[in-house]
């Protein structure tokens, strides 16, 4: 059973990827992405990593990924042109380094086939909320108290970064 | 099923991640490549926590979380910034670091 | 004598302190140089203290005395080679300080009136007292290499006393060619301390000694003609000699001690030190008495000819320079330091008594101007002097004595040294390549004449007759009147080495000569002082023999004084040199072209070089090294120019290294 809803999810996350990269407006691909954040949730459940799940679609499905959504229409970007529709050496070359990449990564991974442990049977307990959040507030008090200061620092700085300049010149 | 299953997926996307990376022109969805990249290894942690037993790894997925966010909004930030002065998020247009 | 070397560094250093201290403050303060008499005070104390050190030390010391050695520091070490900053005590480096202080003190004395019109005042007590420390380093090293940086400092103050004026051109190219002819010396002097090195292991001077019988007689020969060359051009012989006479650009002061009595003198004392060495070949031995032979007589016969008094002295000085090699190579070296030591009195004593003179004609030249006279002519030329003893008595006087020493007429100092060295080549004519050292000993026979001829000529010159110079410039009548005798400063230094050079031969008076009354006697003082340090030929002469060679000394320096009083007293002086000339033709044509030997170095080994160095070694300079440094800057240029292509500015393409980076480091950690 599990093995099936593996195998939904999983395909559903790699299709959604790959529409993302080839898909001609932005747009799209911003959804695509959306659906691929979706279906990595789901294996996360899988796992039984259920505080995570949710946080997933909550911060990088709802918010991270709005954020795109706005900036793509504030920009309004008109859709790529002859994306894949002639060859280039730049596809060529990409596609090539990431076949690299990914045969090094899955030797790696056949290396340890057969040796790695199934899913522990303290995971339930531990991917709840009440576990993380005790390690969270206990052992990572500082590293929690550095994020929020990042976030602020984050905000801050997009703000700045954005803004218009407030004297003299007008926007085009 | 096995477990490494779990870890190749995780490999996959990384790697449609880096050819989105390399191939597209549009710089925002660049950065949405970048963002798929951070996520296949959240998987890979949460997979590894899972055989483990280790919340350690959860946490560190939390604060990749955190992290991604603020670095999303400040290069959102960028980018618009960007379009301002070139009229164009065409990653090939913007070179005037060139030699 | 452990316990007393502790004092030598003392000796050594403190010169040097007078160097630093009037050179330092000379350099940054103007009013510290108008203190005259503190700048003279500091540098002639900085001298006279380790005098009187070196004094007590010979108290000290007997002639039985151990030599000793104190080390300051270690100056090189270089895998199997070590050298210190060490000094040498004993009996040979003691005397030479003796000599090198003693004098120097009496002579910086003097300078402080005869500088004392002069701007660079400071500049010269510095470098004059950076020459003490320079020879002092050179006489009392332990080793050979300290001995060469004395010797190379020696010869580098000499280059920037004698170029002291050095706005005249001509007397700074004297200079220069001084210290030129000096380098070609030390480079033979360099590859000698090489080839010794390399044989012995060490160049201390304990070891090279004790070590003598690791040379054959093929490489004793070579490094002993290495090491003679670079005596040549220190201590002015013939091939080298050329430097010493256009030395006398200096002031005379400097002429006295550097060209006179010190530095000079070097090339001697290093011979001497290496005295068991240069037993070992008797090839070596007759080619150190042939050169020096050979050098005296030529110079005397160039010293006949020549009319300014500091010229006439040069060439004595290398005469009788030319003496001392010849001692050395008949293998009487106590004869060959006991010259040294003479020779150091009274030619210090004439060179002072003739800057005297040239003080006096500069004055008479400075107040004919004053008159309004705007007269012209050489202070230091014979033929502008004379009568001079009327005015100048103390320098007349001073001056005969030192003239008297050097004809050697007993019992005043020359005598008795040159005797002995007489007496000794005679004796080495009784050895192998005895015919030789006969003829040599004819040689200096002749030669000791000549000296008596041309110092006599050069005195009665100077001081006898009539004050010439009236005669010579009309608008110069009545000029005598400002002719008047040096300051006490000057006149008292003179005498006490008038008086050194009466008695300063009885340190040596030879054996033979009392033991002709008494049996057997034992009372040439410095023959027993050197005993331990140098390595003397046997005197095999009978007693009979030795007088008569005594007698025949005496007799013809006698001869020659006799001679120069006939042809010289009065006003003779030019009509006598045309009836010489005209007696000896062609032989005094060469004379007098000094044997043409200045051009013939110019045009045979000076051009030359000029040429090969403007046509090769510039052409290589500036194609060769110039053009491998612009080749390296090309290449870094290219090296830019390749790399710049990396910067494309597009975000992908660091994209594209990045991703092969990470590529390079998995594969790293997959298969290392």
């Amino acid at each position: 059973m599990e093995t099936y809803i593996f195998i939904l999810f999983a395909t559903l996350a790699v299709a959604a990827a790959v529409g993302m990269i080839t898909s001609r407006d932005t747009v799209n691909s911003a959804l695509f992405l959306v659906l691929n954040l979706i279906s990595v949730a789901g294996i996360f459940l899988l796992l039984k990593a259920q505080f995570l799940a949710v946080v997933q679609v909550l911060v990088y499905g709802g918010a991270i990924m709005v954020l795109f959504l706005f900036v793509i229409m504030l920009l309004n970007l008109s859709d790529e042109e002859q994306m894949l529709s002639k060859f280039s050496v730049r596809y060529a070359v990409g596609f090539f380094l990431g076949v690299i990449v990914l045969s090094q990564l899955l030797y790696a991974i056949a290396s340890v086939t057969g040796t790695l442990p199934q899913i522990h049977p303290e995971m339930e307990r531990i991917g709840t909320v009440e576990t993380i959040g005790d390690a969270l507030f206990t052992v990572y008090m500082l590293p929690v108290l550095v994020t929020a200061i990042l976030l602020t620092a984050a905000v801050v700085g997009a703000l700045l970064l954005a803004q218009r300049n407030i004297r003299g010149k007008v926007d085009k | 099923m096995e477990m490494d299953w779990y870890l190749g997926l995780s490999a996959v996307l990384f790697t449609i991640g880096v050819i989105g990376v390399l191939t597209r022109k549009n710089a925002i969805v660049i950065f949405m490549c970048a963002e798929l990249m951070l996520n296949s290894v959240n998987l890979t942690l949460v997979s590894f926590s899972a055989q483990l037993g280790d919340v350690h790894g959860q946490i560190l997925v939390f604060f990749a979380l955190c992290v991604a966010a603020a670095e999303a909004a400040v290069g959102l930030a960028i980018i618009i910034a960007i379009y301002r002065n070139n009229l164009t998020v065409d990653v090939t247009k913007i070179n005037l670091l060139r030699w | 004598m452990d316990a007393y070397v502790h004092l030598v560094p003392w000796i050594v250093l403190i010169p040097l302190a007078g160097f630093l201290f009037n050179g330092l403050l000379g350099l940054s303060s103007g009013s510290f140089r108008e203190q005259k008499n503190l700048i003279g005070g500091v540098a002639t104390l900085a001298v006279f203290i380790p005098f009187l050190l070196a004094l007590w030390l010979f108290f000290m010391m007997s002639s039985e005395s151990e030599a000793a050695t104190v080390s300051l520091f270690t100056w090189i070490e270089a895998g199997s080679f070590t050298t210190d900053i060490g000094y040498r005590l004993d009996q040979l480096s003691l005397l030479m300080t003796l000599v090198v202080t003693g004098v120097g003190a009496l002579i910086h004395f003097y300078a402080i009136g005869y500088m004392s019109g002069d701007e660079g005042f400071w500049k010269f007590f510095a470098f004059m007292n950076l020459f003490i420390f320079a020879m002092l380093n050179l006489v009392l090293a332990d080793n050979m290499l300290l001995l060469f940086l004395g010797w190379e400092g020696v010869g580098l103050c000499s280059y920037l006393l004698i170029g002291f004026w050095y706005s005249d051109m001509a007397k700074s190219d004297a200079a220069k060619k001084a210290f030129l002819y000096n380098r070609v010396g030390d480079f033979a002097f360099l590859i000698a301390m090489f080839m010794i090195f390399q044989i012995v292991g060490s160049l201390r001077f304990e070891d090279i000694l004790a070590g003598t019988t690791l040379f054959t007689t093929d490489q004793v020969f070579l490094i002993g003609a290495l090491i003679l060359i670079g005596a040549t051009g220190k201590s002015a012989q013939i091939p080298l000699f050329v430097w010493l006479p256009d030395a006398m650009a200096g002031p005379t002061p400097v002429s006295a001690l550097i060209h006179a009595a010190t530095m000079v003198t070097s090339g001697i004392y290093v011979i001497s030190r290496l005295s068991p060495f240069f037993m070992q070949s008797p090839e070596l031995m007759l080619l150190v008495a042939v050169i020096g032979a050979f050098t005296a007589i030529i110079a005397a016969t160039i010293a006949l000819t020549r009319y300014d008094i500091k010229a006439v002295l040069a060439y004595s000085t290398v005469s009788q320079l030319g003496f001392m090699f010849l001692a050395l190579g008949s293998g009487a070296y106590v004869a060959a330091m006991f010259h040294v030591v003479t020779h150091a009195f009274f030619k210090a004593c004439l060179f002072l008594g003739s800057g005297s003179v040239i003080h006096a004609m500069h004055h008479v030249e400075h107040k004919l101007h004053d008159e309004g006279k705007h007269v012209h002519f050489d202070p230091q030329d014979m033929r502008n002097m004379g009568g001079l003893r009327k005015y100048l008595p103390d320098t007349y006087k001073t001056f005969l004595i030192a003239t008297i020493a050097i004809a050697g007429i007993p019992p005043l100092a020359g005598f008795f040294s040159k005797d002995e060295i007489l007496v000794m080549t005679f004796n080495a004519g009784m050895g192998t390549y005895g015919a030789v050292y006969i003829g040599l000993w004819a040689m200096a026979l002749i030669t000791a004449f000549m000296t008596a001829f041309y110092m006599f000529r050069l005195t009665l010159g100077t001081f006898h007759g009539e004050f010439r110079l009236p005669q010579k410039l009309a608008e110069a009548k009545g000029a005598e009147k400002y002719l008047h005798e040096s300051p006490f400063t000057m006149t008292s230094v003179l005498w006490v080495l008038a008086g050194l050079s009466i008695v300063g031969g009885f340190i040596g008076i030879p054996n033979f000569v009392v033991a002709t009354f008494t049996g057997t006697a034992d009372v040439n003082l410095l023959s027993n002082w050197l005993d331990k340090t140098t390595m003397d030929a046997e005197l095999t002469l009978s007693k009979l023999v030795e007088w008569f060679l005594l007698f025949g000394s005496v007799l013809v320096a006698a001869f020659g004084i006799i001679f120069a009083y006939r042809l010289f007293e009065g006003d003779q002086l030019e009509a006598s040199d045309a009836r010489i000339s005209e007696r000896f033709g062609a032989l005094y044509q060469v004379w007098n072209e000094k044997y043409k030997i200045d051009e013939i170095y110019e045009g045979g080994i000076v051009r030359p070089t000029v040429r090969f160095s403007d046509r090769v070694l510039a052409v290589f300079d500036m194609k060769g090294i110039d053009g491998f440094v612009n080749f390296v800057a090309a290449m870094v240029r290219f090296a830019g120019g390749v790399a710049r292509y990396f910067q494309t500015g597009l975000i992908q393409s660091y994209a594209y290294g990045i991703v092969l980076g990470v590529i390079l480091v998995i594969f790293m950690l997959l298969f290392r």
